[in-house]
């Protein structure tokens, strides 16, 4: 493998990996935020359930930005066709997110429209939540590129029934995220409604599961006979065994650290599927997106590497130093 | 409509939307560093409650400065899509090297300043406050390299219609990174620090928490003094900078329509591109290119040097130019008499310039848009300069009626959030520092 090959081959993992990061990280408090309605029914109760992720949200949503910034510097061919083509939908994510980011400062502090601020809360969550899924869907199964590398779609190509299945997937792993952080970092009567949340959801899951395989069957059936995409497949569900046997148990912790891997799971059947490609062509094979393709050159992938190794390794650890700073349970303030 | 003009309306507005907060942001993490340091050697309640109150107030320019920004990042990508193909090769790293080196460290350890009061030492809270201070200086370097790029490109060749890579410093320390990273940061410090000698003036006038604002008004304003005539060095080089690397810029800036030698600074006028003409103008003679090349007989390149297609608008950037001068010029001037009024020792007591305190605050903001509209029109009509036009630069598939659409949507949101962040930013003044256990949430 010649030098450039092999930086376009990190880079597919590091990327992988910044997305698996926000996955996990803003997963549950994407999650917890959209379970609000069913996890807190008093003002004191929402407080408790904000105040378990208010230290956290904000880096958690760097990953994204990161993840983004990153795909941009490494693939902007990928990252050119998917954000264009997406246009309204990533629009819908940015209205989404942009609300959801000041939802909780508005709500704490406009007290006379706070059922207005707790109900953005909600849907600027649930909105991506969504979204992400179907996204991923599309590149998954495949959208119009042509040649010159854009995209010849609308913004209902985006809707086909594969990456619809892949939306409600990917809802069920936030939900999931949600809620057993909500259970391990919550006590009381919100502990409780996520405790018997979880199992709902874990319902919920593996029939999205099952649609998911349905669909892969029906739309993508190349992906089945790929090894690596099974090894996948079964880290996911073992996780989620684990999550239904630690929850069922009391091991709230241990539940959430089995959904989140259960997400890298997740992501490791999105990145056996795609690579080397980043976006699949309904056109034309030859015009698929691929790590190949559509990179940088080697200069700025070197460059990007040597940012990456020094900065994230640092970041990972002042990150995890503060999650410890914030251990333990989050009660309602008297 | 046409798309691109559509897209350059929809980035325009989301970029100046955005840039309320950051410079807020900087000037305001600056004055907590002072107060938590001196909380830190002095164990005072009194420094505690200033830094807290600050940094409730803080988490809410956080708030609007993140999600106004993450829409600039997705841009590059929806709206700038041939941009993001023709110099992703360049532009996408710093933008990710912001994420790694500054935002994170900010974000991360701002939780630690909004709900860690109670929960670490001292020392390591004040060792947050330094990062979150820091990341957002680190955050605005990136940034700042990503803009002074397109306006300096460097360190790059052209291959295949692309701009890729050729030396990853000198594209990053490329000419006017520098220069503009000092001229930013002293107007974001400037910013920061009316800020909040304005809201201590306006406590002093209400005879309110008057311990806590004459320790506040005092050190806002020896640092507003010091950058405030910091800023006319800075603006200084910055123009010498443009002039050199920018010409038609610079003569847009001044209407200067033919090349001139003892060039005159435009003072006022209304200057009309088609007529090549500036109606009731006043200027001071030879005194553009004294400024420019120490040399009141200098050459300055006027709008007519340059093909007419290449020229950018002139009307927008040449108020825009000349009315962050004068904000620049009355800050000056502000720094000069709170200067003699703090040798005298009456800062706290003179009402009429308490009230010129308060009513000042938004000004830094107006400069800061205003030079910031000079500085981005002033370099259309290319994208990245003499690279890429601007033209050229918007996405392909994108029809102009989501575009439209989408900017309904903006300013609508913006227009709403805006609203609330004053609303909000009110009620938090209204309620002022507080003593003891209040710190934080």
């Amino acid at each position: 493998m010649e030098t450039i090959e092999i930086l376009q081959n990190a880079w597919f993992f590091i990327i992988g990996f910044l997305f698996i990061g926000y996955a996990v990280l803003d997963g549950f408090d994407l999650g917890i935020a959209v379970l609000m309605p069913a996890l807190a029914k008093k003002n004191s109760e929402r407080q408790q359930v904000m105040d378990a992720i208010w230290p956290f949200w904000d880096g958690n949503e760097v990953w994204l930005i990161t993840a983004g910034a990153s795909l941009f510097a490494a693939f902007p061919h990928t990252y050119a066709t998917v954000f264009s083509g997406f246009y309204l939908a990533l629009m819908l994510v940015l209205f989404a997110l942009i609300f959801r980011a000041v939802s909780m400062e508005f709500w704490y502090y406009d007290e006379k429209r706070k059922h207005i601020w707790s109900w953005a809360f909600v849907v600027g969550s649930l909105v991506p939540s969504i979204l992400y899924g179907v996204a991923l869907g599309n590149l998954l199964v495949g959208i119009p590129i042509d040649a010159s590398m854009n995209y010849g779609g609308t913004f209902f190509t985006l809707l086909r029934p594969y990456p619809l299945v892949i939306g409600i997937l990917g809802l069920a792993a936030i939900l999931l995220q949600g809620a057993t952080y909500a259970a391990h970092k919550t006590d009381g009567v919100v502990q409780e409604r996520a405790q018997k949340l979880v199992h709902r959801i874990l319902a919920l899951y593996a029939i999205a599961l099952v649609l998911s395989f349905i669909v892969t069957v029906i739309y993508l059936p190349q992906t089945l006979s790929l090894f690596p995409v099974w090894i996948a497949a079964i880290v996911t569900v073992g996780a989620l065994s684990g999550v239904y046997m630690w929850s069922k148990n009391g091991f709230d912790r241990k539940a959430f650290m089995s959904s989140s891997l259960s997400f890298i799971g997740l992501w490791g059947i999105v990145g056996t599927t795609l690579y080397p490609n980043l976006a699949r062509s309904t056109v034309n094979e030859a015009f698929n997106l691929t790590i190949y393709n559509s990179s940088s050159t080697q200069i700025t992938l070197t460059a990007m590497s040597i940012i990456a190794l020094i900065g994230m390794p640092i970041v990972i650890l002042y990150s995890f130093y503060v999650y410890r700073i914030f251990k333990g349970k989050v009660s309602i303030k008297q | 409509m046409d798309a691109v003009l559509l897209s350059r309306i929809q980035f325009g507005l989301a970029a100046g939307f955005h840039f309320i907060f950051p410079p807020l942001t900087l000037g305001l993490t600056l004055i907590i560093v002072i107060f938590e340091s001196m909380f830190y050697k002095t164990n005072e309640e009194l420094y505690k409650s200033i830094s807290s109150f600050f940094i409730k107030i803080l988490a809410l320019i956080f708030a609007l400065g993140v999600a106004t920004g993450i829409v600039l990042e997705f841009s590059f990508g929806t709206n700038w899509a041939e941009y993001s193909r023709m110099v992703g090769d360049i532009f996408g790293a710093p933008l990710a090297a912001e994420g790694i080196f500054a935002f994170f460290l900010e974000s991360v350890f701002l939780g630690v300043l909004l709900f860690g009061r109670k929960k670490v030492s001292r020392g390591f809270y004040l060792f947050a406050v330094i990062m979150v201070f820091l990341g957002g200086h680190l955050s605005a370097l990136w940034i700042l390299i990503a803009n002074s790029w397109m306006q300096t490109p460097a360190g790059f060749v052209m291959e295949g219609g692309r701009a890729v890579m050729s030396d990853f410093f000198a594209a990053i320390f490329n000419p006017s990174t520098f220069v503009r990273f000092f001229h930013v940061v002293v107007a974001a410090w400037i910013t920061g620090t009316l800020f909040t000698a304005g809201i201590s003036a306006w406590y002093l006038l209400k005879d309110r928490h008057v311990a806590q604002s004459k320790k506040v008004i005092k050190v806002s304003m020896a640092i507003f003094i010091s950058m405030a005539i910091l800023q006319f060095v800075s603006g200084h080089i910055h123009s010498v900078q443009v002039t050199q690397l920018q010409p038609e810029k610079m003569a847009a800036f001044e209407a200067l329509w033919e090349t001139t030698e003892g060039a005159p600074m435009s003072v006022i006028g209304i200057p009309i591109a088609d007529e090549q003409k500036t109606y009731y103008e006043i200027k001071i003679p030879k005194f553009l290119s004294l400024l420019a090349y120490f040399d009141p007989n200098a050459e300055v390149k006027g709008l007519n040097a340059f093909p007419r297609d290449e020229w950018p608008p002139v009307m927008l950037p040449y108020f825009s130019y000349h009315i962050m001068i004068g904000l620049g010029t009355l800050f000056a001037l502000m720094a000069i008499i709170s200067g003699v009024l703090m040798a005298r020792r009456k800062l706290e007591s003179t009402r009429w310039f308490l009230w010129a305190l308060v009513l000042a605050i938004p000004l830094p903001h107006l400069a800061n848009e205003f030079g910031w509209i000079a500085a981005e029109v002033g370099r259309q009509p290319w994208a990245v300069y003499r690279v890429l036009k601007t033209s050229a630069a918007a996405s392909i598939v994108v029809p102009a009626g989501q575009i439209l659409f989408t900017l309904i949507m903006f300013f609508a949101i913006f227009t709403l959030l805006l609203v609330l962040f004053i609303f909000i930013l009110l009620k938090l003044i209204e309620k002022g520092p507080q003593t003891g256990d209040e710190a934080g949430y």
